[in-house]
């Protein structure tokens, strides 16, 4: 593995991602997004103005699992594909790097892009609200960035996956958006229904464990699991086992689906 | 195929040596087992219709596309495998209709390929200037026109000094000044030992510039030789166009009785007559007996785009 070549391909694409103020675009959603939600969050119940970071952080991780995967796949899902379709792509598979170097750094590259775009706008959000903040308040915000970002990098690795299969950008872009219909509508709605059919008799000790599929579950779980109110809210307590729910676990899972993919779109990509 | 020029064999080991090299798409045999060496410092054009399998052949010798079957070596390296780093760092590519990134600048350009390259970001200034467009080297590729990027692709292939230049259509888009300029580069390259092969589909431009060229159609190399060895090689008929001071095609038909000419037609205003290369002075010779009832004689040797032609069809 050479890293300076990684590294070269990555800068080039995190900072192709910051000179067309792609970085900047999506921070400024977040923030927007996040302060809105703190702010009126609890508008319809009456009150406007900053509740508690429970409140917030439960609005957010709705609102994130719709949006960050949908902006990790649009990032990633021509990362190949496009380059094949340019014309580009030869040119840079005959420089003295591999196919996989080439997809890491790819991958590093948009990987930082979207980081730093979330860490961003939702840390602008933390310095905003910070003098209402007590210190495990602030510790559960930085926990959500944090798994906002494995979330982002998980779909990331989903999309570059779909890069090296698609025959074209267009066939790409519609495999990326199958993607996120299943994953952030539909999955859910699956488990439930089996549920449902099976009246709860069966499957009901797996369920659990079917929800690590799902990169957005894992994303869901970890952040509300670590808030005891929000936990009782949800009523995820009764259907998941507290064994599972530690962070570390959880961020494993999350981990395996950020190498997954990434392992897929390698062998996809070797020749 | 005979070689015409000196084999590679008896001037040292070649630098591209191929050997069966197949490239099956399905039941498509997009190149089909070519064998071709390229000996070191030698200039060699490949030449063919669109669509005859060069940029394909081109690929399989970078270890872009894995061949199907075959055996391809650069300097004595196989391709892919563990040791391409190296042979890749040997070779500079200007590939077909190239695209380069048009959010960089020129210099950016160089710079992201000459650190991919593992090369000195000071040869990116004397790259440019090589290629003459020092003067938009801090303008964005956007701005740049068709001749412009396709020079901008050709300083990128000189990056690391390759000591093997692959280009393909290099000259696409450029004018005919910058044409010659380009050619004069190659000559440079040439004289410091650098080994080059190149594709056209326009003879004419790379006919006089190569030491040897390749015909490939339809996946195949028809021919591989010098310019002048293909056309002695390839024996094409030659015509003789008569005007005649009165109309008297039969008066010529008979002169040519018995000599073995390939055909004798009437024209418009003269008699063509077709012959091959042996018989060129006998039916010569036979129409000067004509005398005066001949006003005008002219002898069309085939082109070398007969040639062409002859081997693609």
């Amino acid at each position: 593995m050479e890293i300076r070549q990684i590294a070269t391909l990555a800068g080039k694409e995190f900072w192709d991602r910051i000179r067309n103020r792609w970085v900047l675009a999506v921070a400024l959603v977040f923030t927007v997004f996040a302060l809105v939600i703190a702010y009126f969050g609890g508008a319809q119940q009456g009150t406007v103005g900053f509740r508690s970071i429970e409140f917030t952080i439960a609005s957010l991780v709705s609102l994130v699992i719709y949006l960050v995967p949908l902006i990790a796949l649009v990032l990633g899902f021509d990362a190949i594909v496009g380059e094949r379709e340019r014309g580009s792509l030869d040119l840079l598979l005959s420089m003295p790097i591999t196919r996989f170097e080439l997809l890491l750094g790819k991958y590093l590259g948009l990987a930082g892009a979207l980081a730093f775009s979330t860490i961003a706008g939702f840390g602008l959000v933390a310095v905003v609200l910070a003098s209402q903040l007590t210190l495990t308040a602030l510790f559960h915000f930085f926990g959500f960035m944090l798994s906002s970002v494995l979330l982002g990098l998980a779909f990331l690795s989903l999309a570059v996956m779909v890069s090296t299969f698609a025959a074209d950008r267009t066939r790409a872009s519609g495999m990326a958006i199958a993607l996120w219909f299943f994953f952030v509508l539909v999955f859910d709605l699956l488990l439930l229904g089996a549920l449902v059919v099976t009246g709860g008799k069966y499957g009901g000790e797996i369920f659990p464990y079917l929800l690590l599929l799902n990169p957005a579950d894992v994303f869901r779980i970890l952040n509300i699991f670590t808030l005891d109110d929000v936990r009782t809210l949800y009523g995820l307590a009764t259907v998941f086992p507290r064994a599972l729910a530690e962070p570390w676990l959880l961020g494993l899972v999350m981990a395996a689906w950020i190498a997954a993919p990434l392992g897929v779109a390698a062998w996809r990509f070797r020749k | 195929m005979a070689g015409t020029s000196p084999a590679p064999a008896e001037t040292g080991a070649s630098v591209i040596a191929v050997h069966g090299a197949t490239k099956h798409y399905g039941v498509v045999r997009a190149v089909d087992g070519v064998d071709l060496e390229v000996a070191p410092g030698e200039l060699f054009g490949l030449i063919g219709h669109n669509g005859a399998g060069k940029s394909t052949l081109f690929k399989m010798m970078l270890g872009l596309i894995p061949a199907t079957a075959g055996d391809i070596r650069i300097d004595g390296s196989p391709v892919t495998g563990s040791g391409f780093r190296a042979v890749r760092r040997k070779i500079g590519y200007l590939p077909e209709n190239v695209v380069l990134y048009d959010n960089l600048t020129g210099f950016e350009t160089l710079e992201f390929f000459a650190r991919l390259k593992g090369v000195a970001a000071s040869e990116c200034g004397p790259a440019l200037e090589r290629v003459g467009l020092t003067h938009a080297a801090r303008r964005r590729v956007r701005e740049y026109s068709k001749g412009m990027r396709q020079r901008l692709g050709f300083a990128q292939a000189l990056l690391g000094k390759p000591r093997i230049l692959f280009l393909d259509e290099p000259t696409t888009g450029l004018d005919p000044e910058a044409i010659r300029e380009f050619y004069m580069i190659l000559r440079g390259l040439k004289a410091d030992g650098v080994t080059m092969i190149l594709t056209s589909h326009i003879l004419a431009e790379i006919q006089e510039r190569v030491d040897r060229l390749a015909v490939m159609a339809a996946g195949k190399l028809q021919a591989v030789g010098t310019v002048q060895g293909l056309r002695e090689q390839m024996d094409l008929p030659l015509w003789f166009h008569v005007r005649l001071a009165h109309d008297d095609f039969d008066h010529v038909r008979t002169v040519l009785g018995g000599l073995p000419v390939m055909a004798v037609e009437a024209r418009e205003d003269h008699v063509a007559v077709e012959c091959r290369r042996e018989s060129k002075m006998l039916v010569m010779q036979a129409l000067a007996s004509l005398g005066d009832k001949v006003l005008d004689l002219h002898v069309h040797e085939p082109s070398l785009e007969d040639v062409f032609f002859g081997f693609s069809d």
